[in-house]
């Protein structure tokens, strides 16, 4: 399974989901001066009518990205678009037939909302905001505010929150704005690469980036595996707090996902588990180094002794510490330019990921044996993680650099991140019932005289049920009814497809139903086949002479 | 059917040496227990100490030359862990193997008994086994009360199980699938034997090998890498008259008060080496003549590693034999009613590696042993097809109780496909001459196709006795898609099981279980008079109607056949058209006459 090219993850293990190492810039906030709001709201070429002095927020409803192609007019922009709704559509991916519609609500902030945005730095101003807004799945708040705004460090225009929220800053024109406003809407919600690498299964290769198929496939469950590989008791006892580990970072980045899919934890301890690869002494570094092309020869021996998920059908992800042993140590990854990574670890698509722990020598060679070590849990989950966040397509993008994006904090994850998931899932699940239902048609087609029980085709009416309400509800942006109705699709598709008594093998194939009568077919067919020749053979002869006849 | 109390007394018995000797009461404080320690957990301090001592392992082997000549290695790994499988969403494993964790906890599994079997134990000539299984695979759980479809846990566990162990388990259906009431109780702590709990299967059929073994070595903490189990080579292992591996997971006391669970995963493998006929009629041997390896290091993870050797002197002689290199310890222990000395040989402990740097225990025997004797154990079976023909046979069991003096009761499970038909009136239980009348019977007519016949008796034995148990069956037809691969190979009929408490002739004494050695702590003895026995018999191999297969075939065949060689002259005479042939130059034949006339002076044709 693991044949697939372990690719690097040194840059993206260090940006982090982890409290600790949050790559938050900081800056010295400037005292929001008292009146600059107001001063800031005139210049604001959104402001409502009536003479507020409050910012105009800017709603963003987005619609959905539904699987069939719904696509509405463009409506013209009316001179005075507060309080009214907006709407744009365009093919979210150009490979993939899928487009995506917004649906955009201008208003005015309330009082509260100003008084949330006076605070003094943006992230303050975002979490006041956070408890002002309905937190529907699927829906993002913009709240647009003047270009002199100390809110926002200088340079940056665009701040996103850790919730569905953002902060503008209203500079240039009025079209400016809407285009930035597009690009942020499309920053939290989905991509049209986002979309296309959901359907990385379906779209033909050399059209996606290789980071396409890194992402886990959509399932109604995960089961993480953490493991810890130390192939040599003797020098080594090496302990873990996976348990504290594990209920202090992992558990509330999963309560998180909780709203995506089941997800269990565990954990195993493996003694002497060996990577297949044997690395390289380096002299110049006295150290072991193992280079980028024999990452993939990693894992395979390795899995062999992790243990199947025997009892779930769910997909594992197994993310693996591996203390390397007493002759092997100090041991370092290199990159491809022959660089050592910086977090000692890799990834491998949709499978996990391996993260080397070197243990620091004794000072003295006298040192008995065997050496405990303590494995700073901290450091260890700060990378699987960040693997974590990778594996499931929570990559940041690279953003231009007028973008501040928020840390995800503690949760590991923010709320527009989990959306951008979902919308990704759906479209997914989607599109796996769809193909199942067409392999299960086909299926049917090719055997005849097949028998579909009641139950099995109780299922399929329900996929389709499902699926035809999860595109209609996605169309309509209801993100979260829309996720549900794909996975009871997919459960249903499922079922339906892996039911014992579609089997193929239980039907006996036609061709060897002839191969039995051959006995019978052969030597009828060789007078007929003879007195066929014949016939052609005296024909020819007539032709040839036809003189002879009379 | 029977009365409760007929309930067989070994099994309670045994239940309830398991269970320590505490009270009734235990299972409500042990719930109390529990309680609290989900609450606040212990400091940093304790933690790593509590760490230190969650689960442990013990591995030891024991070798023991049996009365025949052979050579029997049993190894036993120990996994002890102080957790509660049960609840906990998040689990962490250490030396407890994941994958079998992870399956007690979601299937709900109380205990756990897996036998993977080739050959046959001969009780008669090698005595009592430290622990038999049947032949082929033997799988018997006790699930959780709280288990809602306890039939569906049971199919998807065994196909789980089937995928662990590379075996055929997922075989198991209803039809070879029975619910003991007597034969087998928990094992390990329980407070409830309701037996709808428990399911039992056996398949003969199957072939153990290199495949199964894989899988159980790599559940081992140390794999196949250090400590004892490195002389675990398959090519030795299966070079052998009898090899059976098993693994048994139960619940047990975390210590003398029992007030917490552990959980105790047992893995156990014994093989028994032939050496009298391929040792040139001598008797010796040694660790790298059986296995090809020799021990070189112990496994770090293990807190106890013995190899234990019987040296028990036969007939109060002086001693026949001698090990070298010198043990550790010699330590005697009264296994199954049987005084035995045993050499020790610790190997954790640091003196044994240092004069050499591997150890090869070798046993000698001084002078060649006469071996006319031989000690007959108290009690053996025997089980074979009686009858001819192919549509009535009768399957007769012969008990032996060889005890001089006194009698005691064996429970008989008897498991027998639907497609032999028993007829329960034929039943006859003889021993002595004399009738013999089971104190309890339990027995469940076959359903065909959904169900066996399950037969469970307690009998009572004479002192010095033989009592032959027979039954009457008819041979059922088959349909032609229910026959397997080769069917004139025959059909199995598992081993039938016989479990008792088995009165012992020397006086035990109680020893702590945790210090004890390990392979005499699976069935706890319950009191010094009497020891847990269970027997299995032989497998049958009975031979069914079996129709021809190809006849089908051969009949579409000849028919079409046929068909055709009508159809082809009918067709002939159908489109051929007569016509009178000149009569030409002729043929070869003409032309032959034609040159014999020619000489003969014939004018020719």
């Amino acid at each position: 399974m693991v044949a697939a090219a372990a690719a690097m993850a040194a840059d993206e293990a260090g940006t982090g989901g982890l409290g600790c190492s949050v790559s938050v810039r900081c800056f010295p906030a400037p005292r929001p001066r008292s009146l600059g709001s107001r001063a800031g709201a005139e210049r604001c070429p959104r402001r409502a009518g009536a003479g507020s002095a409050r910012r105009p927020v800017l709603r963003d409803h987005r619609r959905g990205a539904g699987a069939a192609a719904v696509v509405e007019d463009d409506r013209d922009v009316p001179s005075c678009p507060a309080l009214r709704g907006h709407r744009w559509a365009r093919p979210a991916a150009v490979r993939t037939s899928v487009t995506s519609r917004y649906e955009m609500r201008y208003r005015s902030t309330t009082g509260q909302e100003e008084a949330a945005l006076a605070a003094a730095t943006a992230r303050e101003a975002d979490a006041a905001l956070h408890l002002l807004q309905d937190t529907t799945l699927g829906s993002l708040t913009m709240y647009v505010v003047p270009e002199t705004s100390s809110l926002l460090p200088q340079g940056i225009n665009v701040y996103v929150g850790k919730h569905r929220s953002a902060l503008v800053r209203a500079v240039g024109s009025l079209a400016a704005l809407q285009a930035r406003l597009r690009e942020v809407t499309q920053l939290m919600s989905f991509t049209a690469t986002s979309i296309a690498a959901a359907l990385s299964d379906r779209v033909p290769d050399g059209q996606l980036s290789p980071d396409a198929r890194r992402y886990l496939k959509s399932s109604l469950g995960y089961e993480i595996t953490f493991s810890l590989l130390n192939p040599d008791p003797k020098s080594h006892t090496v302990d873990w707090d996976i348990e504290g580990a594990v209920n202090r970072y992992v558990k509330p980045v999963l309560d998180k996902l909780s709203l995506v899919a089941n997800f269990s934890v565990d954990s195993q301890i493996l003694y002497y588990a060996v990577l297949g690869v044997t690395p390289r002494y380096d002299k110049e570094s006295s150290s072991f180094l193992l280079s980028a092309h024999s990452l993939p020869h990693v894992i395979n021996p390795v899995e062999a002794r992790l243990g199947s998920s025997a009892a779930s059908l769910y997909p594992v992800l197994n993310f693996l510490l591996y203390v390397p042993e007493r002759s092997h140590s100090p041991l370092y990854i290199q990159d491809k330019d022959g660089a050592p990574v910086s977090t000692n670890a890799f990834h491998s698509p949709r499978w996990g990921g391996i993260m080397v722990y070197n243990v620091e020598a004794p000072a003295s060679p006298q040192a008995s044996l065997p050496l405990h070590v303590d494995v700073d849990m901290a450091r260890v989950m700060e990378v699987f993680l960040a693997q974590l966040r990778l594996l499931f397509g929570l990559s940041r993008e690279e953003v231009p650099t007028e973008f501040l994006l928020e840390g995800p904090g503690n949760e590991g994850l923010a709320d527009w991140e989990l959306d951008h998931l979902l919308w990704a899932h759906t479209v997914e699940n989607i599109a796996t019932v769809s193909t199942t239902l067409t392999s299960l048609a086909q299926l049917l087609d090719k055997i005849g005289n097949i028998v579909i029980k009641d139950d099995v085709a109780s299922e399929v009416y329900r996929a389709v049920a499902s699926v035809q309400s999860a595109v209609t509800k996605l169309s309509l942006g209801h993100l979260h009814a829309a996720f549900q109705a794909s996975k009871e699709a997919v459960t249903s598709s499922e079922r339906a497809f892996f039911d014992p008594s579609l089997l193929h093998l239980l039907y006996f194939p036609d061709d060897q139903k002839f191969a039995i009568y051959i006995p019978l077919f052969l030597p009828m067919a060789v007078p007929i086949l003879l007195s066929l020749a014949k016939i052609v053979r005296e024909t020819r002869l007539r032709k040839k002479e036809p003189t002879k006849m009379d | 059917m029977a009365a409760p109390e007929a309930a067989p007394l070994a099994a309670r018995a045994e239940a309830e040496a398991a269970r320590g000797g505490a009270g009734d009461g235990m299972a409500a404080l042990l719930l109390l227990l529990l309680l609290v320690a989900a609450g606040p957990g212990p400091g940093p301090g304790r933690a790593d100490a509590e760490r230190e001592r969650r689960d442990a392992l013990r591995e030891e082997l024991l070798l023991s030359p049996l009365p025949t000549g052979d050579v029997a290695a049993t190894f036993q790994f120990r996994t002890r862990w102080d957790a509660d499988l049960q609840r906990g969403s998040v689990s962490h494993y250490r030396l407890f193997p994941k994958a079998l964790g992870r399956l007690v906890a979601a299937l709900g599994v109380r205990e756990l008994h897996l036998a993977l079997t080739q050959g046959f134990w001969r009780t008669r000539y090698w005595g009592q086994p430290p622990l038999q299984a049947p032949a082929g695979a033997e799988l018997w759980v006790w699930f959780q009360p709280t288990v809602p479809d306890v039939d569906k846990a049971w199919k998807e566990l065994s196909n789980i199980l089937s995928g662990i162990f590379c075996a055929s388990l997922n075989f198991i259906d209803s039809t070879n699938t029975v619910i003991p009431t007597a034969s087998f109780k928990p094992l390990g702590l329980a407070n409830g034997t309701d037996h709808h709990l428990l399911r039992y299967a056996v398949l003969p059929r199957e072939v153990v090998c290199t495949e199964n073994l894989t899988p159980w070595k790599k559940l081992l903490p140390c794999g196949s890498k250090a400590g004892l189990a490195v002389l675990l080579k398959a090519e030795r292992l299966f070079h052998s008259s009898y090899h059976s591996q098993a693994v048994h997971i139960r619940p047990i006391c975390r210590d003398a008060s029992c007030l917490a669970v552990s959980w105790e995963l047992r893995q156990t493998l014994t093989v028994v080496f032939d050496f009298f006929s391929s040792g040139q009629g001598k008797k010796d041997w040694s660790l790298f003549k059986m296995f090809s390896r020799t021990l070189t290091d112990t496994c770090p993870l293990a807190s106890q590693s013995k190899v234990y050797v019987d040296i028990s002197p036969k007939n109060k002689e002086t001693e026949l034999l001698e090990v070298s290199p010198p043990p550790t310890s010699v330590h005697e222990a009264i296994v199954q009613g049987d005084r035995k000395t045993y050499a020790v040989y610790d190997l954790l402990s640091p003196s044994l590696f240092n004069t050499s740097r591997s150890l090869n225990v070798q046993l000698k025997w001084k002078r060649p042993q006469d071996s006319s004797e031989m000690p007959i154990p108290t009690l053996h079976a025997q089980r074979y097809v009686g009858g001819y023909g192919l549509q009535t046979g009768e399957i007769c069991t012969l008990i032996y109780n060889t005890h001089p003096y006194r009698a005691f009761p064996v429970i008989l499970l008897e498991t027998v496909p639907w497609y032999l038909r028993l007829y329960v009136h034929t039943l006859t239980i003889i021993t002595k001459g004399k009738e013999n009348k089971p104190s309890y019977i339990h027995y469940q007519p076959a359903q065909d196709r959904r169900r066996p016949h399950l037969l469970e008796m307690l009998i009572q034995l004479p002192a010095n006795s033989v009592t032959k148990i027979t039954i009457q069956f008819e041979r059922a037809l088959l349909k032609w898609t229910e026959y397997p691969p080769d069917p004139n190979h025959g059909f199995y009929v598992g081993s039938s099981v016989l479990s008792a408490l088995v009165p012992s002739v020397t006086a035990m004494k109680d020893v702590d279980v945790e210090q004890s050695p390990l392979f005499t702590s699976l069935f706890p003895s319950s009191d010094g008079s009497s020891y847990f026995v269970r027997l299995y018999t032989e497998p049958l191999l009975v031979n069914l109607p079996t129709p021809d297969f190809s006849m089908p075939y051969n009949v579409i065949c000849l028919t079409c056949t046929v068909v055709a060689v009508c159809y082809g002259s009918f067709y002939n005479l159908l489109t051929r058209t007569f016509h009178v042939e000149e009569p030409s130059r002729g043929g070869l034949a003409k032309r032959l006459a034609n040159v014999i006339r020619k000489f003969r002076g014939v004018p020719p044709l």
